[in-house]
């Protein structure tokens, strides 16, 4: 006999199922007055320093229809390159930036927007640095464990094409799939949940 | 606020998710996840700083009433009608250690089983005074404990005959993104927990008794509420010992 490791499991995971919005965002689905706004719904105010940036996209299934019940969180660091979290230990972030950001896909066109502002450079080791990113989660109805990617940003080749996680993905085409279109400060970043083109998603 | 070690906030990544012990993406039984699941392999990264840190919530965001929901939505004077009851627990990682300042947000349906939402069409009424939503914040020890009605089960379109057993959505923030969680948890004794497609995604027995909370009779508060506890395990991290990824570490 050996001793015992005693690690605990992770609770498994569960789908947030079809009325996520009742407990992540109650305002917008119209039960009011039980929270004064929902968390996450802003994340810049008129001191938040950086260039300012719109995010707007949908989440698409396998049939390439736009999901009307999903829910996203971002979370980034601050234009300085900081994530405002204790767990950051280089230095402390724009206090006026929240780094993390809620927003449910709308019930008409399906369609996610954060207002933020576009993140700086974070190390990846001591000697390497990853392009300006943005993690994003998104959980829905028939998604059973919480879904992981990155947004990274198409004015940014040059970062792009040395950052350790885009340089993973082994076939190669599927890189774009993390990359956004459009242009500053109006990006847009579709999530593809199967087919062609589906997004690369992370086990990280 | 943030796990510390020798007063220096823990910067080690996670440990990796097991993923036999969760669901997988595509799970028939469960039928929207068959146009919902993605198809290729996850990239798999050990967790970067992007990863390891995460959000915290103050208590400051958090009112009086948010971990009643028997009276968060009621008119003043009146309740919601329904088994009171307290749901308690601990947030601990997968090391066992407290997870303290971790923001928990709740919803269920009432007591008929019916969730106030404009696209839920089941026939049960609504609770005028019930509206389904809450949320609270681990103290210094990983400890919760919020108050509402025992949910009731529902039918829906799945299987022809479907139900959900009762049950209660969980949504868990950490001390970093990576252990973002969202689950539900069921009730000890209930026999519809075994027939639910949406259990049965998971294909690990023991991992769907982890979401099982057991009745806590020493809990229970005489003549108010009946108690049931439930932990929720968080993914754990690396000690941050021999860790030589960032400056400063
Ligand atoms: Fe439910």
């Amino acid at each position: 006999m050996v001793q015992q490791l005693n690690y605990l499991k992770e609770t498994p995971s569960q789908t947030a199922g079809p009325y996520v919005h009742i407990g992540l965002t109650p305002n917008f689905c119209g039960i009011g007055g039980v929270y004064q706004a929902d968390l996450g719904s802003h994340m810049v105010n008129e001191q938040t320093k950086g260039q300012r940036i719109t995010i707007t996209g949908r989440v698409i299934d396998g049939a390439g229809a736009p999901l009307r019940d999903a829910l996203v969180e971002i979370w980034q660091a601050d234009a300085a390159g900081l994530y405002n979290s204790p767990t950051e230990i280089r230095g402390s972030a724009d206090a006026n930036f929240s780094g993390w950001g809620r927003c449910a896909t709308g019930a008409e066109d399906g369609v996610f927007t954060f207002e933020t502002v576009k993140p700086g450079v974070v190390p990846y080791s001591s000697d390497r640095q990853m392009a300006p990113h943005i993690s994003f989660w998104i959980v829905a109805r028939g998604i059973n464990v919480g879904l992981q990617t990155r947004m990274y940003f198409p004015d940014e080749a040059e970062a792009n094409a040395v950052d350790p996680l885009l340089a993973r993905i082994e076939h190669r085409h599927r890189v774009a799939t993390l990359v956004a279109t459009g242009a500053a400060p109006n990006y847009i970043f579709d999530i593809h949940l199967q087919g062609e083109k589906e997004t690369v998603f992370l086990d990280i | 606020m943030t796990d510390r070690t020798n007063g220096k906030p823990e910067t080690g990544a996670f440990f990796p998710r097991d993923r036999q012990w969760h669901a997988p993406a595509l799970t028939p039984g469960y039928k929207t996840s068959v146009l919902r699941s993605p198809q290729k392999a996850l990239l798999s990264l050990d967790g970067t700083i992007s990863e390891i840190t995460g959000p915290v919530f103050g208590h400051s965001v958090i009112g009086e009433l948010d971990n009643d929901l028997i009276h968060n939505f009621a008119r003043a004077g009146e309740s919601a009608i329904g088994e009171r009851i307290i749901v308690h627990g601990r947030v601990l990682d997968e090391r066992g250690r407290a997870v303290p300042g971790a923001l928990l947000e709740f919803w269920q349906a009432n007591a008929g089983g019916r969730y106030r939402h404009k696209k839920e069409s089941y026939l049960a009424p609504l609770d005028p005074n019930f509206g389904g939503c809450g949320r609270t914040i681990t103290d210094d020890e990983g400890f919760y404990a919020f108050r509402t009605i025992k949910p009731g089960p529902y039918p829906w379109p799945n299987g022809v005959n479907d139900w959900r057993p009762a049950h209660i959505h969980f949504s868990v923030f950490g001390h970093g993104f990576a252990q973002r969680l969202i689950t539900q948890m069921y009730f000890e004794g209930d026999p519809m927990i075994w027939k639910c497609p949406i259990v049965n995604t998971i294909p690990d027995r023991q991992a769907i008794e982890q979401l099982i909370a057991p009745l806590d009779w020493a809990n229970t508060i005489p003549f108010d509420a009946r108690a049931y506890k439930f932990d929720i395990v968080l993914r754990g991290r690396r000690s941050t010992l021999f860790e030589n990824r960032l400056e400063g570490n």
